[in-house]
């Protein structure tokens, strides 16, 4: 039928893992805005959530490196880390093959993909199903850019992307969400974890919530490096949301949380036609 | 080129616990798979997080690393910082360290 909820949120694997050290201020309304959302993309009654996501060598590795992929399968697992550490036991998450091969097949025309049929699922798709499918009851399409193994798709190409989904979504009987999960600005993964550059996230958001296509694409690797650390690659999720929704963006909450490592993103995009 | 090897090894035990399980009983047999040097050997059987991030493993493939060896988040960030005092700054990727050995900008 149509794609019917769109929006972006963080999956920073301490916003689980870590909550007992957040501070309570911060951390209790950044998650009341996670169950806003979840609320609200449930209100679309989706029959499926493409999750575009940015994973971190859970299943793709610089062997053999897909700039993008997606997944067709009945059933996932997550999360690969130790559950523990993650505060997300690991499960079974459900799949539709039929469903992704769909999509997948009408990406195809514009888009060039990878497909697998196998996916074990990290933080970056387990975080943000933990909040937004908390029963594991909507059967989830998981989409992978590669913002983590140098070289990095161009941007545009994540809009294209992006485009390419919505198309797809717009072709095949079903109602699908699509949300897209990643940083801003974070430098994660090492000791300055914890460092956020809020102007810039700011200004990434502003852009996106415009739909501003050309201020999104206008960033350079070297310049996010430089800005928004290597966290900052992640923004090609965000930016193919954007893509695929075409609508005006509304922030719900922004707030950096240091002990997640991230500035605390929720927000949601209008479908525009 | 032999940093790759090392990130494969981190790959191959972060995803799949029968890797896991043989790092834990013949770790000597199994890092003898991968094309390692003599250092990234040595500190990938001794668990060392310090040495293993100044080599430039990729700071994903590490931080999942550190937490199968159940180091808590705070012990993790330090032994990061203890491996550039000891050893020097990242020599590969891009996952350097911005901020100084004393600055702990979430608290820990
Ligand atoms: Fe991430």
């Amino acid at each position: 039928m149509s794609l019917v909820f769109a929006g972006i949120c963080s999956h920073a694997p301490g916003i689980t893992g870590r909550a007992n050290l957040a501070d309570e201020a911060l951390r209790a309304p950044f998650y009341d805005a996670y169950h806003r959302m979840r609320e609200q993309l449930w209100a679309t009654r989706p029959d499926a959530l493409v999750i575009i996501a940015a994973e971190h060598f859970a299943n793709f590795f610089m062997n053999n490196m897909p700039s993008f992929a997606i997944g067709m399968a009945d059933q996932y697992s997550g999360p690969i880390e130790d559950p523990g550490w993650l505060s997300i036991a690991r499960r079974s998450i459900p799949g539709n093959s039929t469903l992704s091969r769909e999509l997948i097949c009408e990406i195809m025309q514009t888009a060039d993909i990878a497909f697998a049929e196998e996916w074990k699922f990290d933080h970056g798709i387990m975080v943000p199903l933990h909040f937004l499918t908390p029963n594991y009851d909507l059967p989830v399409v998981p989409v992978n850019i590669n913002c983590q193994g140098p070289p990095l798709v161009p941007l545009h190409r994540a809009w294209v992307f992006g485009e390419a989904v919505r198309r797809a979504a717009d072709r095949i009987p079903q109602r699908i969400a699509v949300i897209g999960t990643g940083g801003i600005s974070h430098w994660p993964a090492t000791p300055d974890s914890g460092k956020i550059n809020e102007a810039w996230d700011r200004k990434f958001l502003e852009r996106w919530t415009r739909n501003d296509r050309e201020a999104l694409l206008s960033y350079s690797d070297l310049d996010t490096y430089r800005d928004a650390g290597q966290g900052g690659f992640e923004i090609r999720t965000f930016i193919s949301v954007a893509a695929a929704a075409r609508g005006r963006g509304q922030l719900h909450h922004y707030a950096p949380i240091p002990i997640f490592a991230v500035g605390c993103t929720i927000a949601t995009m209008e479908v525009a036609a | 080129m032999s940093v790759y090897q090392l990130q494969k090894f981190l790959y191959d035990l972060n995803r799949d616990s029968g890797v896991q399980t043989r790092y834990r009983s013949e770790p000597e047999g199994l890092l003898g798979e991968y094309e390692l040097t003599e250092e990234e050997r040595t500190a990938l059987a001794a668990g060392d997080v310090g040495l293993i991030y100044v080599l430039g493993a990729n700071g994903q493939l590490l931080m999942h690393f550190a937490a199968f060896l159940g180091l808590s988040w705070p012990a993790y960030l330090q032994a990061m910082r203890d491996g550039v005092t000891r050893h020097g700054p990242v020599r590969a990727g891009v996952y350097a360290m911005t901020t100084g050995v004393g600055e702990k900008v979430a608290g820990v």
